[in-house]
């Protein structure tokens, strides 16, 4: 499904294996999606879902393989497709010393995106940060902070979304925020997640198991 | 066939991402004092201790006073220096902000951040420890001009190679051990140098005589800061 009218961004990964030092975490991953899809990769603990999430998002690179994004005749790389990708991952932190509205503004400037404040204010309130966005994130608790992190995620409308354990820290309100971000982003390109979770494997259209081969 | 980078990178995009970085990095020291409290605190001890011995009075006008204050000065520049600047990678990884920053910033725009940030806490090191000289020590400074520009250039030197340096190192465990390991043989030369040079300007001697250690002094900025744009992006992503 691409609801964008350009033409569907596709994301192939061959033969990707990853492997640290000696111990091999995967190898053979092969598969691919498109926009509008929502993929789960699934695992036991250790099996390696979050080094693939990293590997997607151009923060680690492949033992052996190719990963590759493709939006008509050009492949791009994980790295030069940052610009476009959105990640909500629990090592991924924010500057515990600023505000959640001055780690949001940092973001956007960084990233070249033009939001005024009141644009930003309008983000960190969409997950259900409103009233809070100037005290100091070191004052925030878990779940608050996994609500900052969608909304920098989410500030650059990225193509490609990961998600590393989407909900772990949420109660039914912030799991339903998820819900709402997940079928918007249908609309705006593809998704990735992460997770062990029953309830969030029935947000993907496919499920890649990883870490059972090599166990 | 794959393509690693954006296609184009325009300048005002990329110094507009370096400045969100700098802005960002500038209110966090702000708000913790870690890096100014640190070299502010090891400057004025330096130059305390140094003026109960050679203070106004027990330093003299010749040749070999000017070289003793000239070596101090740099001393107490290049120590505080590497108390403070390695912060600014070495925050990223303890605070487990590093992906953030990748994710959302060019790369070349991070270097660009941080190396603006350092560069505006060495030049309120150096002014501060050149007012301490001057009030305690009773330094006179007799070409001013010179001077300055030997403390512009060389802490352009230092600011840029202790920047790439903090990345190298951010990693590394005994990161704040190393740091001051690789900087100093790394920095030996253009310390030599600027000691050289800041005699002349203490001395008053004619500005020719400090021509060939200026020239030194941007040379090894130059040089420097054109390996560091080549080098950090591989440093970053590795």
């Amino acid at each position: 499904m691409n609801v964008t009218g350009a033409a569907p961004l596709r994301l192939v990964w061959h033969n990707v294996a990853k492997t640290y030092g000696s111990r091999p975490v995967w190898q053979h991953l092969a598969g691919e999606i498109q926009s509008g899809e929502v993929l789960v990769i699934s695992g036991p603990n250790g099996s390696g879902k979050s080094t693939l999430l990293r590997l997607f998002g151009g923060l680690e690179q492949p033992t052996v393989g190719t990963i590759e994004y493709i939006r008509g005749a050009q492949p791009l790389t994980p790295r030069a497709m940052r610009p476009q990708i959105g990640l909500v991952a629990p090592e991924m932190m924010m500057y515990r010393e600023l505000t959640a509205l001055e780690n949001l503004q940092f973001v956007a400037a960084a990233r070249g995106l033009g939001c005024s404040t009141a644009a930003l204010l309008e983000q960190l309130a969409a997950v259900g940060l409103a009233g809070r966005t100037s005290e100091p994130v070191s004052s925030y608790s878990s779940g608050m902070l996994l609500r900052l992190k969608y909304a920098l995620a989410l500030v650059h409308q990225p193509t490609v979304l990961l998600l590393d354990e989407p909900t772990a820290m949420f109660d039914e309100a912030g799991r339903a925020l998820v819900d709402t971000i997940i079928t918007a982003q249908r609309q705006r390109g593809l998704t990735i997640l992460a997770t062990n979770d029953q309830r969030e494997l029935a947000w993907g259209d496919f499920v890649l198991k990883v870490g059972s081969a090599l166990q | 066939m794959s393509n690693d980078r954006p296609a184009s990178q325009p300048s005002r995009a990329l110094w507009s991402a370096a400045w969100a970085v700098a802005r960002k990095d500038v209110r966090i020291e702000l708000r913790t004092r870690y890096a100014l409290n640190s070299m502010l605190l090891f400057a004025v001890t330096t130059a305390v201790m140094v003026s109960f011995r050679l203070g106004p009075l027990g330093v003299s006008r010749d040749s070999r006073a000017v070289s003793t204050l000239a070596v101090l000065l740099w001393v107490a520049i290049f120590f505080a220096a590497m108390n403070g600047l390695s912060r600014t990678f070495v925050r990223e990884e303890e605070t487990r902000t590093v992906a953030l920053l990748r994710l959302s910033t060019p790369p070349l725009a991070v270097y660009l951040g941080k190396l603006l940030v350092n560069l505006g806490l060495l030049a309120l090191l150096e002014t501060l420890v050149t007012l301490l000289f001057v009030v305690l020590m009773n330094v006179r400074i007799a070409q001013p001009g010179l001077f300055a520009l030997i403390l512009g250039l060389g802490g352009f030197g230092l600011a840029g190679a202790t920047t790439i340096i903090a990345a190298l190192v951010a990693k590394a465990d005994g990161r704040n051990a190393l740091f001051t390991i690789l900087a100093f043989p790394l920095l030996l030369p253009l310390l030599i140098i600027a000691v050289e040079v800041t005699e002349v300007a203490l001395a008053g001697s004619s500005w020719s005589n400090a021509l060939g250690g200026l020239r030194v002094l941007a040379a090894y900025a130059l040089a420097q800061t054109v390996a560091s744009l080549l080098l950090f992006e591989l440093t970053w992503e590795s």
